[in-house]
């Protein structure tokens, strides 16, 4: 199950691995997607970390760690067909995948319904 | 009438790409085959042929001209690009830089033969000293963000020679750009502070975030949302308070020359876009310009060369006397002097009333247009007094399928350059409009009328003017998605030519 933050990446927790992206609402902002930039694997993140960089036509924006934890893999897939995260963000277009500190942390997330009443407050 | 076997229309001439004007295979110039000689390139000549088409003089000249007349400039209409401050380039500016007793001289000639720079010079720091309420200003920085490269520098320097290091910049989200990009080059750690509901940065956001570790904040002011902080001296003094500094981006001070001292807002470090608040001409019409001012805590910081306040030029870190310890040198001479005569002459020309009257027009010019605007496109803050420029957002373009890249393109079939768009972050579909004080009141009001006829088609469905615009510029509408993910850098001559060139 999806959980959310408030800087619209979401995360799905697997044992302890977690894979994160940016959602649907995200990319649908920011339009034509055109370049991820990734972090190393292996490196350690912090919760708030900054840890990709997403381009679109319109502007650049930070991805930010939704939980704490190593990244053991990165979607190269997005160096090539970075509108992966247009069509499928959720899905095939995700970024890292994280080897999470304290799986227990993601509790404290959106649920997707939360997410949903979110988005409807910043309309 | 139908198209023309040119392809051209009149005047505006169908213009090739230069490779297709002329061929890798001819030249345009004779230049005698040089007799043998020994390579001193150590292996590193060029192994395979350059490949540039030779074109006679005339069909280079041509090309080029042809080109210049696709192009928009300030010189052929109103330029509204938010933050850019696309204002007139008055012309006295130009005589006065042509002169030869500035436009000849060299960077290299014996500081004896050129007395009349210097002064120049001297008192070009003055008035910036002066209208910014600063202490020392160094005048070489080439542009607005090397201006901010060597302001960030100052403020580094004068963290180390407090024997402290620091790690963190702090930049509100409303800043300009240049302001994360020149702290994260300078290796600092940048937090982001977000906007209130109103546009503004609150003392308290900015409290929350300051440490120990936090070596500065970058704050524009006004913002790029078009307001004056209203609590930028409260904002100043928490950032001294913890010991840290105030770099002010002076992009925008072309809204509050004569009204407002940044010194006097508790500002630290500031460059000074001479492109934007005095009239120099932007990049592609002549070189930028940024000088950095300093305040009284940084003033022993500047880069050399710098002019002490009698007049004498310190042009070598090693000829700096006491108090005095110039971080470095930024650029090779002493910046762009062309853009230092015209700035002068832009301030004498004006004096302090005529640059005071400049701020409050544009200012004006800024809030007219809100006005004018307000019922038929969104205004972001309608209750603050807008500055220099003016922030729209599409909410007013909700429901029409048209977004504001659309809108843009539809201005430019009017003849209007697009306003800034996309910026700022802080609301949805930027569209940052600064008329300047340039335009004439007929000016902005067809410039108004242009927008109003424009909501009224979005209202009113007729989508297809904004969606397949631009229809009568040179070009259509560009794949910006594609041209970003699939860049074509390079020319690629078409099979024949290939042929002929193996």
């Amino acid at each position: 199950m999806k959980r959310f933050t408030k800087d619209h990446e979401w995360v799905e927790l697997d044992g302890d691995i977690a894979t994160v992206g940016i959602t649907d609402h995200a990319q649908e902002a920011l339009g034509d997607i055109t370049f991820v930039e990734l972090p190393d694997v292996g490196r350690t993140l912090a919760p708030g970390d900054a840890f990709a960089v997403v381009e679109s036509v319109k502007a650049a924006s930070d991805v930010y760690a939704p939980l704490a934890g190593e990244v053991t893999e990165i979607n190269g897939a997005l160096d090539d067909k970075p509108e992966l995260v247009n069509e499928a963000a959720e899905g095939a277009g995700w970024f890292i995948k994280l080897k999470v500190a304290d799986a227990a942390a993601v509790e404290a997330l959106m649920e997707q319904a939360a997410y949903d009443d979110f988005l409807k407050t910043i309309e | 009438m139908s198209d023309t076997f040119t392809g051209n229309k009149a005047l505006e001439i169908h213009e090739p790409l230069i490779f297709e004007t002329g061929h890798v295979a001819t030249t345009g110039v004779d230049v005698e085959e040089p007799a043998a000689f020994e390579s001193r390139l150590g292996g590193h000549a060029r192994k395979t042929p350059i490949d540039l088409p030779g074109l006679t003089e005339p069909e280079t000249m041509r090309h080029y001209v042809r080109l210049s007349r696709q192009n928009y400039a300030i010189d052929l209409g109103l330029y509204p690009l938010g933050s850019c401050t696309m204002k007139h380039n008055p012309r006295l500016n130009e005589k006065m830089a042509r002169l030869p007793g500035f436009a000849d001289i060299h960077p290299l000639q014996p500081l004896s033969t050129v007395p009349g720079a210097l002064e120049l010079m001297q008192e070009l720091s003055h008035w910036l000293c002066a209208m910014t309420g600063m202490t020392a200003v160094a005048l070489s920085p080439k542009a607005g963000a090397h201006g901010e490269l060597a302001g960030m520098m100052a403020i580094r320097a004068a963290i180390a020679a407090k024997g402290e290091t620091r790690h963190v910049v702090l930049v509100p989200e409303s800043a300009h750009g240049t302001n994360p990009a020149t702290a994260a080059a300078l290796g600092y750690k940048v937090e982001s502070i977000k906007a209130r509901e109103d546009g503004t940065v609150s003392v308290e956001a900015v409290k929350e975030k300051l440490s120990a570790d936090v070596a500065a904040i970058m704050l524009t002011n006004p913002n790029t949302c078009g307001l004056f902080e209203p609590e930028v001296k409260a904002i100043a003094d928490a950032v001294h308070e913890a010991g840290a500094y105030f770099y002010g981006d002076g992009a925008n001070f072309n809204a509050i020359v004569g009204k407002a001292k940044p010194g006097d807002l508790g500002v630290d470090a500031m460059h000074i876009n001479l492109h934007k608040t005095f009239s120099t001409p932007h990049g592609g019409g002549g070189p930028g310009s940024g000088p950095v001012v300093l305040s009284e805590r940084l003033a022993p910081f500047a880069p050399v060369p710098f002019l002490r306040a009698d007049g004498t030029l310190v042009e070598r870190a090693d000829e700096a006397g006491e108090g005095e310890m110039p971080f470095g040198r930024l650029t090779a001479f002493h910046g762009q002097m062309g853009m230092y005569v015209r700035a002068l002459a832009y301030m004498m020309s004006h004096g302090a009333d005529g640059l005071k009257e400049a701020s409050e027009d544009a200012v004006l010019a800024a809030n007219y247009l809100k006005a004018q605007l307000a019922d038929v496109m969104s205004v972001s803050f309608p209750d603050r007094p807008a500055m220099h420029e003016v922030l729209f957002d599409e909410s007013f373009l909700k429901g029409s399928g048209i977004t504001t890249l659309d809108f843009a393109k539809a201005m430019i079939d009017e003849g209007y350059h697009p306003m800034t768009m996309y910026f700022p972050l802080v609301v949805h579909g930027a569209m940052l409009i600064e008329p300047t004080e340039s335009e004439s009141l007929p000016s902005l009001d067809l410039f108004i009328a242009t927008l109003r006829d424009l909501a009224r088609s979005a209202r009113e469905g007729d989508t297809a003017r904004f969606t397949e615009a631009p229809r009568l510029a040179p070009r259509r509408r560009l794949d910006e998605t594609k041209s970003a993910r699939k860049p074509v850098l390079t020319y690629e001559p078409p099979a024949p030519y290939q042929e002929a060139a193996e």
